[in-house]
């Protein structure tokens, strides 16, 4: 479970995140979304420690990250499993040694037991046939797969993936989604995701968080969006015309007086 | 008030450098790993300049003894003079000095783009997630590497130098090969040697560590890369020529 309390984030005069707190519980898909500079990557950002918060505290199972020396920090961190946007991959490395390399660096394995962990979760993320190959040989959406594979090569407690569908056709997304939505379960992780893809918050968003302008705005389910009454919130879900339809027709089958 | 401003970015340029030194000069997480890009940073920053190195040498080792011969040689001057200077020249200057500022082109510009574009890419933010010291492990195998390497790049290049002033008398003969050979023999100084090979550590040094500087601290995207990949090497250029001065007069 990750525990934010009262973060704000400042560069200079502007502040960007104001008052933040809110709870990620652990085996559940939590969403982070808001419209494009709304701060969701800084406050991820934060989360993971790239970013040092202003004020405020963040709470790995009530362990505060921020008052963490470096050591600590570092040890932390190997809790911890990331996606980027462009899934990061190191270009010089192979599929295969891009997963194997959290192993590598931090693991007592031998080599066949790091191999064998390794080709476990290219596996799991149906990428066995791709191991020799370079990240610059394979598609975006593999790339995110291998990404996948190679944050949850040391079994972490926390998974934060920094929207993870972008650049993605809409089937590999939906893939993607279900992938991050199947693993939180398998392994029990607390996963974050920051998106502001409405097929994934439709589809996997167990606890979601909008953020607007910096605060966090609403929270809820995915079942919960629908029947929402907050209008910045409904301005960015039914931004989407499939959405609106779909929006508009609730409304009308509702009985009167709701 | 410009000339503090100026001197104020200067002086947190140079804290940021050596706050990103000290993270980078630590005992590595993982001494396996460390050996693996060492090993691959001699290959990629030391081998891989070996050819660009014996090329250059050679044709400035030639012209140099030609220039000598022509512009300096008389009969007034004894018949060693084109030997002993181009040795000098190749020696204390040429090969450690000039050597490494064409190499701060080459290879502080490899360095630069390489870690800036691994920056711009968030690869250094992921090895950063992940708990890895990113400043260590992808710095320091790279100076120590240069470091290593750039000694026999600048034994490499006095020799072909001397190769080439040689072809100058075998094939150009432009001179005797007998006077050519006693000139380079003429107060022959082992100590030179050991002033290059000095001099050149420190360079190497100076590349490496300015060049990752510059690429690691990119923030943007493929511009940014290419500025950084520049001031690398203006930097690390204007650094040799200065600390060429100082190391000069501490060594003579």
């Amino acid at each position: 479970m990750i525990e934010i309390k009262h973060l704000y984030k400042s560069f200079g005069d502007k502040e960007v995140l104001k008052d933040i707190s809110t709870v990620f519980e652990a085996g559940k898909t939590n969403l982070i979304i808001g419209q494009s500079g709304s701060g969701k990557t800084v406050l991820i950002k934060n989360l993971v420690g790239l970013l040092a918060p202003t004020r405020g505290e963040v709470l790995y199972d009530g362990r505060n990250f921020v008052a963490m020396s470096k050591r600590e920090k570092a040890a932390m961190r190997r809790e911890m499993g990331m996606i980027f946007q462009n899934a990061a991959l190191f270009d010089s490395l192979s599929v295969l040694e891009n997963v194997m390399f959290p192993l590598d660096m931090f693991s007592a394995m031998t080599y066949r037991e790091r191999v064998k962990r390794a080709q476990e979760c290219l596996d799991r993320v149906n990428l066995i046939d791709a191991q020799l190959k370079f990240p610059g040989e394979i598609s975006g959406g593999m790339q995110k797969r291998v990404a996948i594979a190679r944050a949850i090569v040391m079994n972490p407690k926390y998974l934060f993936c920094d929207e993870p569908n972008s650049g993605l056709d809409p089937k590999t997304s939906l893939v993607i989604d279900e992938l991050l939505s199947g693993l939180t379960k398998e392994y029990n992780m607390t996963t974050i995701i920051n998106t502001h893809d409405m097929n994934s918050v439709m589809g996997i968003g167990e606890n979601i968080i909008f953020i607007y302008n910096g605060r966090k705005e609403w929270q809820g389910t995915k079942d919960e969006v629908m029947s929402s009454t907050n209008k910045r919130l409904n301005a960015l879900v039914f931004a989407s015309n499939l959405f609106k339809k779909v929006k508009e027709v609730e409304m009308e089958t509702l009985p009167p007086g709701d | 008030m410009f000339i503090f401003n100026l001197l104020c970015k200067y002086l947190t340029t140079f804290g940021s450098y050596l706050l990103l030194m000290g993270r980078s000069i630590a005992v590595p997480d993982r001494m396996r790993m460390f050996f693996k890009r060492y090993l691959k940073e001699m290959s990629q920053l030391g081998v891989d300049s070996i050819g660009i190195v014996l090329l250059i040498s050679f044709f400035i080792g030639a012209v140099i003894c030609i220039q000598m011969k022509v512009n300096i040689q008389s009969p007034w001057m004894p018949r060693w003079v084109s030997g002993y200077t181009t040795r000098e020249i190749m020696l204390l200057e040429f090969s450690s000095s000039i050597m490494c500022l064409i190499l701060a082109g080459k290879v502080g510009s490899n360095i630069a783009s390489e870690l800036g574009t691994m920056r711009v890419t968030q690869q250094i933010d992921a090895l950063d997630i992940m708990g890895v010291n990113s400043a260590n492990y992808l710095i320091l195998p790279k100076l120590l590497g240069l470091v290593t390497m750039m000694p026999f790049l600048v034994v490499f290049s006095s020799a072909m130098g001397i190769v080439g002033a040689y072809s100058t008398a075998y094939v150009g003969h432009l001179l005797p090969p007998d006077d050519l050979t006693l000139g380079i023999q003429h107060s022959f100084n082992a100590w030179f040697i050991w002033m290059s090979i000095i001099k050149s550590m420190f360079f190497a040094f100076i590349i490496a560590s300015v060049s990752s500087f510059f690429g690691y601290q990119v923030e943007g995207g493929s511009v940014e890369v290419g500025k950084a990949s520049t001031d690398a090497v203006v930097c690390s250029s204007v650094l040799i020529l200065f600390s060429d001065v100082f190391l000069t007069q501490l060594l003579s």
